[in-house]
């Protein structure tokens, strides 16, 4: 008997995925100083797992839902209709990407940088590098997170299945690929060589987890994330992490990280989702569930609501994100890359993401008015979000 | 929403950090030159005899194309290092390819250290690898391989990292590969020749103007110059050598 599903929708999601729209729009800014704002310099984790995370949440929500309603081929069908959404908008950046490094190399005759041009190989051999994009084997500086969702998404109808089923079962099958993945080295293929910068076969883990604690584990876990003693290992947690990750900027203060300390906890790796990094944001995950309670009444108020709207269309907001951390980049080339522009386009970005996504939703409730209030199609934003 | 956009704003603004007047010159901040890592060999090899050969092995960023080696770093490491160690003999010399892996320099340092000798080899490497996007774990193994050859080849060993280059920044993903040279240079304790934070440096500080597209010869020499007295710096800290102080840059 599948379990029943909250049915209204948590804003504390939105809330924090249009959190980490920005920051991912902020780290990817090259040079940029605004970026010290942002998480990945105050711990393990950054906002990667966070979106991931709620991604997983959010899809089994939508796809749960349709799954139990209509059954598994229309619930597999929207999953997949999804998949493809993603991929066109994918090679839709790629495209701007092109576009980009193009212009920019474009009578650059630096002697510096000579070496740096080799970057340009690419756009002299159109035939392999566009099919390699479209296979996703090439993917830009940044666009590694899209490419992951299309194969995390295309895995979910059976594990959505089995989640509905047997729940625990599904949850000990993605630790076991986690596992394997991790010991055997599996990983999807990379263009021009190497691997997949965020491994499908780990972090699936976190998507997952975050797919099992929408449908089950935000009532089994409830109990021990709430415990004291939990709340006192998460913050002990955040505070080794935060004491340890100024000493990668500061090589000075490398020295005080003791060696047997390094030597277990290096290298940190991001590609397969260190184990650190997974652990970093449960900590911060139960943090952030004690403190800000599901009808926190700041979620109701102006100051949160640009964030909030900006999670509720994701896959909108992060691909405009991607384009304008492109934008940025050649406003800063072009015009000047001195700190005035860094916070210049730092602000500017993340206003014309918030007023985008204003009008998505105005766009969105015009449309529902005069289709006459006719229910609309649950569409999971992103792999989850609209509902 | 306005409120959301000004609380925005005020936390952008408390992060703007204090720009100091700072004069024309190539002058690096001793934090980015941490001299925490020593290199033995090297003041072993001043000290009994009054002789530093070092070998710099590294890609196209070592040299600047179009000019003669004199300009490039490697010959400025050697002037600078000539200046601040009288009545030291030193000797720079380099080996640099085009398109290397740092895989694939590590075959070749056995015979450099038999031909050459040197107590100390600068490798600059990590560019190519991150261009042609290589796998960032042989890329780190490939450095702990190499530095650990070194060592055992009777050299002490300066890495060098990858150069700041502003318009290329968002086209070619560095993260890894420097966090990589991090943990190496931990691991081995072998100082590490930030280049890209020294350039970086320079850039915000409006020393050099790094975004330049233009064929500026005279801007490519004045950086290498200043690299290679910054280097000098490293080496001269790292092996406690009693130096005479830099002179001030042209």
């Amino acid at each position: 008997m599948p379990p029943a599903v909250q049915s209204q929708r948590d804003v504390r999601l939105d809330l924090f995925r249009g959190i980490a729209l920005w920051l991912i729009f902020l780290d990817h800014i090259p040079s940029n100083i605004v970026s010290w704002v942002t998480i990945r310099n105050y711990g393990f984790s950054d906002a990667t797992e966070i979106f991931v995370f709620i991604s997983g949440y959010t899809a089994a929500f939508v796809y749960g839902r349709a799954m139990r309603e209509r059954g598994l081929t229309v619930a597999s069908a929207r999953v997949l209709k999804r998949a493809w959404q993603i991929y066109v908008a994918h090679i839709f950046l790629f495209v701007i990407f092109m576009a980009e490094i193009a212009y920019v190399s474009r009578g650059f005759e630096n002697p510096l940088f000579a070496e740096e041009m080799n970057i340009l190989d690419f756009l002299r051999q159109p035939d392999v590098t566009l099919m390699q994009a479209l296979l996703l084997k090439f993917k830009p500086v940044n666009m590694d997170v899209l490419p992951l969702y299309i194969v995390l998404l295309i895995g979910f109808p059976p594990l959505l299945w089995m989640l509905l089923r047997r729940p625990t079962v599904a949850l000990m099958g993605s630790v076991a690929i986690y596992v394997v993945a991790l010991e055997v080295g599996i990983n999807l293929p990379a263009y021009p060589s190497g691997h997949w910068i965020l491994n499908p076969f780990c972090w699936q883990l976190l998507f997952v987890f975050g797919a099992w604690c929408a449908l089950h584990g935000a009532q089994q876990l409830g109990a021990v994330a709430r415990s004291p003693v939990t709340l006192t290992l998460a913050v002990a947690y955040l505070t080794f992490a935060l004491a340890i990750v100024p000493t990668w900027h500061f090589p000075r203060f490398g020295h005080y990280v003791p060696t047997w300390l390094a030597e277990f906890m290096y290298p940190i790796d991001k590609t397969n989702l260190d184990v650190l990094r997974f652990a970093h944001f449960l900590a911060l995950a139960v943090l952030a569930m004690r403190f800000i309670p599901r009808d926190w009444p700041l979620l109701k108020s102006p100051i949160l609501r640009p964030a909030i709207l900006c999670g509720e269309h994701s896959l909108e907001i992060f691909c405009l994100g991607v384009f304008l951390a492109f934008a940025g980049h050649f406003a800063m080339v072009e015009i000047s890359g001195r700190v005035y522009m860094q916070v210049l386009v730092s602000i500017i970005g993340i206003a014309v993401m918030i007023a985008a996504a204003w009008l998505l939703s105005w766009y969105k409730k015009v449309e529902g008015r005069s289709s006459g209030g006719k229910q609309q199609q649950p569409d999971a934003d992103l792999a989850g979000g609209e509902v | 929403m306005r409120n959301g956009l000004v609380l925005a704003v005020a936390v952008l603004l408390c992060t703007f950090p204090v720009q100091a007047a700072e004069p024309n010159a190539c002058a690096v901040p001793e934090t980015l030159l941490p001299a925490d890592n020593p290199l033995p060999r090297v003041a072993a090899a001043v000290s009994k005899t009054r002789e530093l050969r070092i070998t710099v092995i590294g890609t196209a960023s070592s040299v600047i194309p179009g000019e003669g080696a004199a300009s490039a770093y490697p010959a400025r490491l050697e002037a600078a290092l000539t200046e601040r160690l009288p009545g030291v003999k030193v000797t720079v010399m380099t080996h640099t390819k085009p398109r290397q892996s740092a895989a694939e320099m590590v075959p070749e340092l056995q015979k450099i250290l038999v031909d050459e000798k040197p107590a100390l080899v600068v490798w600059q490497t990590g560019t190519y690898d991150a261009v042609r996007g290589l796998d960032p774990e042989e890329f780190r193994i490939a450095l702990d391989e190499g530095v650990e050859a070194l060592h055992t080849g009777g050299a002490d060993v300066v890495l060098m990292n990858m150069q700041y280059s502003p318009r290329t920044e968002s086209m070619i993903a560095i993260g890894n590969y420097v966090d990589n040279f991090r943990w190496v240079s931990r691991e081995r304790e072998v100082p590490i020749f930030d280049r890209l934070g020294i350039m970086r440096h320079w850039s915000e500080h409006g020393v050099f103007d790094l975004y330049a597209a233009n064929k500026d010869m005279a801007t490519a020499r004045r950086v290498h110059d200043c690299l290679g007295r910054a280097l000098a710096t490293l080496i001269v800290d790292s092996a406690h050598l009693s130096a005479q102080p830099p002179k001030a840059s042209q």
